[in-house]
């Protein structure tokens, strides 16, 4: 059965008992060269989620490039994004880049009269030569009202880290979002992009708790936005939406604090912060999530040999580092020697944070050479990185996790526990069959 | 402003990185956002490099600009010259950094490195990869070249050339120099030093040992080698080694220019494409329409092998890199056909469409292109995906080259006896049209039309297409088995490749459990016991 007490923190070695003003102190900030991708990356599942949107980056030939790069073959089955590639007359002035804009817009449009929101997404070059997308946006909106609305973001390196391209979509959403009255029912809002298998298994927990009145945001199509107002209580599905989470407090939502839903631990904690707010009663709790997480927790037993007592590293990525250290830590017994996010939220990691073990190291930010020193220092069992170390690491004798792939799974909730485990058991199992 | 989607070209930064990574002992400062760091992977991943690329991101962020992205970049350079000890430095700035308009150039020579310090000028809003890729080796060539150093008098020693042009994530360039260099030591000719792969600047300063140059990939190596040219006299050909007819002619001119005779090299027995093309199976090759597009170099080469050595009728021809231009134009015309010169993917695919070919031979972007729309296809240039940076070794270039080509080029067409049959068994089911080639995959060949018309509904149109398999899968036991219509539902969410696994595990650990009803908690409870 269930029990209602807080995790207690594993403690590792001789480490001294967890102090969370020990690990306050204890957080290395670092700038440097940071080896990560831009917000941009972003609008690769973003444009899964979101049926009826198209992202269209205003940028350079190397935005384009990147987004090729990232969407891997993807890319060739007509995708919902583009990029409108500045050149050089743009920047000489000899074209009106708002007349170009609004020609490519058109263009656009015209060929995908299907498309129901259009993001125009600010790049580092558009946002260098203060190219003013959220003017044109008013003005593009203006003009294709109603069949189209027009959205601005920024998704550029020099503003955002990997998935903060979410939180910034998501931001620029929630204006958009219809006003619940006072007095409307409390309603639960899920926010974060999730797998629609995920969402779905989501929806049923929440309905046999009798939580009636969920929906997510983003939603499947943007005509289905759920409203917001002083009765909406909500859960974020994912670290990365602080600014997200800003916005939506500024209509009056309030945030449950909750760890996020990784393993059956997070997953469980993360429900029953829903449950709380909504009045469930503890025992019909209990019964609807006991057969999950156990589910869950048979799942990633298969995993816990292999994993357990193995030391692992976080390069910063995409700011699901901390919850997956805790993780990897509470339930498969693993060790976090260094645990690096691109930004440390600490309000919304503040539980997460309280269940690190004891003398894990934490990073903020990056430079990227004097990590790699580290990591060669401590050689871990495992570290997980972005695609452009992984290779290079693996052939200096360390195994590696490629991080990209964590944004990309089903990881979230009971039934993914076992297959997120696996994700980092297998290289370590593929280290010990191969015998070449 | 250019709408895209695809690309074919990187910018010209990604080119620089190209030839820093090449080489050996240079490092490549780059000012940049960050993010642009992705360009990494390129090398790590589909190149399969063990090693980063020696690049140097400044990665300067919003709050860093108008204040001092100017010592952050010599922070940079100091920092990666006292790391990395390069014998040489490239600095320069991609799209972004260049519109901040700090110098580069300056910026490092004010730190008096204790090396060469060669700043690269890529204006990346006019320019594109393959561009990037040459003006850097011409810089560093320039730079570096010691003009003093003169070929040996020529007595009692052989002959001595420099390969230019081969370089990182180049389109089996690695098998190319391998194949040349076995080729030119078959005329008893020394390779001097290939450049930028795998060239040190000290091989760079003594490029001028070498008699004279041959320049393997003109995209990237023909500034610097005109650049030779005019200044140590140094001769270049240029005629590039890919088709059999082109390596003779290749192998003749190498043979004039250092003086040695070139029979044995034309008498190698292992070339196997002449008679593999005679052979009375490849008759039904006569005729085929093929379209061919890639950069300027590889297409025209193909273009010629296609005509000449395997008796296709070229329906269409292009290249997307403008700077060779009028090379593409002079060898279309050869064919009576007017060139394609875009980087506009939509544009090529308009024109495959149109000219209906029965092989597409092109880049990555064609092979996807070919594929939606049933067409044959192989890949005969730069971009290309991880597959085509194989393991084994597989040159374009000399007569293996030849041998390898025509293997690639003929396996995805219906080959003689192959053909032979569907003509006699046409209303055969096995053998109907539609079932298509039995080495290709013919699920995918029969729904494209529909999947080129709604793109879209792609993955659909593919799970339609594997109910029908499921339906096919034999019963695990004689225990009826039966789904709820809800975990029937949610299995039709998994991915289609892996949906018969799931459900043949699911009924499997049913029948174990002695369920008979498969509903949500099966599946699930299925899918934890199978977690490994």
């Amino acid at each position: 059965m269930i029990g209602d007490t807080t995790l207690i923190a594993p403690e590792t070695g001789c480490a001294p008992a967890r102090q969370p003003e020990v690990l306050r102190a204890g957080v290395i900030r670092e700038r440097g060269q940071r080896e990560v991708f831009c917000g941009l990356t972003g609008i690769i599942w973003l444009h899964r989620k979101m049926q009826d949107a198209f992202f269209l980056v205003v940028g350079s030939r190397t935005c384009a490039h990147l987004l090729q790069s990232a969407a891997g073959v993807m890319i060739f089955a007509e995708p919902r994004f583009a990029t409108a590639i500045i050149e050089e007359r743009d920047l000489a002035g000899m074209a009106d880049c708002q007349d170009e804009l609004d020609r490519i817009v058109d263009r656009l449009l015209t060929r995908r009269p299907e498309i129901r929101t259009l993001f125009l997404v600010g790049s580092c070059p558009s946002e260098v030569i203060k190219l003013d997308l959220s003017k044109a946006a008013q003005r593009l909106d203006v003009k294709f009202s109603p069949s189209t609305r027009i959205l601005n973001y920024s998704g550029s390196g020099i503003e955002t880290t990997f998935t903060e391209g979410e939180d910034a979509c998501l931001t620029a959403i929630v204006p958009e979002m219809p006003t619940a009255a006072a007095t409307d029912a409390a309603n639960l809002l899920v926010v974060g992009a999730l797998p629609d298998i995920v969402e779905d298994q989501f929806g049923r927990l929440f309905a046999e708790l009798g939580i009636a009145n969920v929906s997510y945001l983003p939603a499947r199509r943007m005509a289905d936005l759920p409203p917001v107002g002083p009765n909406t209580r909500f859960l974020l599905a994912q670290p990365f939406l602080t600014e997200t989470a800003g916005a939506l407090q500024r209509r009056g939502a309030t945030r449950l604090d909750a760890l996020f839903p990784f393993g059956a631990e997070g997953t469980t904690d993360w429900l029953r912060a829903a449950a709380d707010a909504f009045g469930v009663d503890p025992a019909h709790f209990n019964r609807v999530v006991a057969p999950g997480r156990e589910r869950a927790k048979r799942a990633i037993t298969h995993c816990r040999e292999r994993l357990e007592g193995k030391t692992i590293t976080f390069l910063p990525d995409s700011q699901l580092e901390l919850p997956l250290a805790r993780f990897l830590a509470t339930e498969l017994g693993m060790v976090p020697v260094e645990v690096g996010t691109p930004y440390l939220n600490r309000e919304l990691n503040a539980r997460e944070l309280a269940l690190l073990p004891a003398g894990t190291r934490l990073s903020e930010g990056q430079d990227v050479d004097l990590q790699l020193d580290r990591v060669r220092l401590d050689r871990p069992d495992l570290t997980v990185c972005g695609l452009g170390l992984a290779n290079p690491l693996e052939a200096e004798g360390l195994s590696t996790k490629w991080a990209i792939e964590l944004v990309f799974s089903p990881i979230h909730g009971f039934e993914q526990a076992g297959d997120l485990a696996e994700l980092f058991a297998r290289p370590l199992r593929r280290r010990d069959v191969l015998r070449v | 402003m250019q709408l895209a989607v695809w690309t074919y070209e990187g910018p010209p930064h990604v080119g620089a990185m190209r030839v820093a990574t090449a080489m050996n002992g240079v490092h490549y400062v780059l000012h940049a956002p960050q993010g642009d760091t992705y360009a990494d992977l390129l090398f790590t991943m589909i190149e399969r490099r063990g090693k980063r690329p020696p690049v140097t991101y400044t990665t300067f962020q919003a709050r860093d600009l108008g204040t001092d992205t100017a010592s952050i970049f010599q922070n940079a350079v100091r920092d990666a010259y006292e790391r990395f000890q390069p014998k040489a430095l490239l600095v320069g700035a991609s799209c972004t950094a260049e519109l901040i308009q700090d110098d580069p150039a300056g910026l490092a020579e004010a730190l008096n490195l204790p090396c060469p310090v060669v700043p690269l000028e890529l204006p990346s809003y006019q320019r594109k990869e393959n561009w990037g890729a040459s003006e850097t080796f011409y810089r560093i060539v320039r730079q570096l070249v010691d003009k003093d150093i003169k070929p040996a008098a020529r007595e009692g020693r052989r002959p001595s050339v420099n390969l230019l042009g081969p370089c990182a994530l180049g389109f089996r360039h690695r098998d190319d120099v391998a194949e040349v260099r076995k080729l030119l030591d078959s005329l008893g000719i020394d390779v001097n030093c290939v450049a930028p792969l795998d060239a040190a600047p000290d091989d760079i300063r003594t490029l001028g040992r070498a008699d004279f140059n041959i320049v393997l990939y003109p995209e990237i190596g023909t500034e610097a080698a005109r650049w030779l040219e005019q200044v140590l006299g140094q001769a270049s050909i240029r005629t590039v080694p890919i088709g059999v007819a082109a390596t003779q002619e290749f192998i003749e001119e190498v043979s004039a220019l250092a003086g040695v005779d070139p029979s044995s090299a034309l008498a190698d027995a292992n070339s196997r494409l002449p008679w593999w093309s005679r052979s009375v199976d490849s008759t039904y090759l006569t005729g085929k329409r093929v379209f061919i597009f890639g950069d300027a170099t590889h297409a025209i080469a193909a273009a010629r092998i296609a005509h000449e050595e395997l008796g296709f009728e070229i329906c269409g021809l292009g290249c997307y890199n403008r700077e060779f231009a009028r090379e593409m134009r002079t060898a279309a015309k050869m064919y009576n056909i007017e060139p394609l010169i875009t980087d506009d993917h939509l544009l090529v695919e308009d024109a495959i469409l149109s000219a209906a070919p029965e092989l597409v031979l092109g880049t990555q972007m064609e092979r996807h292109i070919a594929k939606r729309f049933g067409i044959p296809c192989a890949v005969i240039s730069s971009p290309v995906h991880v597959q085509d940076f194989p393991a084994r070794h597989s040159p374009q270039m000399g007569f293996e080259g030849a041998n390898v080509i025509f293997d690639t080029w003929i396996h995805p067409l219906v080959m003689g006896l192959e053909e032979h049959l569907l003509t006699m068994f046409r209303d055969d089911f096995e053998f109907s049209d539609a079932a298509g080639p039995s080495h290709l995959h013919s699920k995918a060949h029969a729904t494209a039309p529909e999947a080129a018309a709604k793109p879209e509904h792609h993955a659909d149109l593919q799970s339609d297409l594997h109910v029908g398999d499921l339906a096919l899968a034999e019963p695990l036991s004689d225990v009826a088995l039966s789904w709820s219509a809800e975990a029937e539902k949610e299995l039709r969410k998994i991915p289609f490749f892996v949906r018969g696994k799931a459900r043949r595990n699911t009924e499997a650990f049913a029948t174990a459990q002695g369920r008979t009803v498969i509903d949500l908690v099966t599946l699930y409870d299925a899918k934890a016991h199978y977690a490994r």
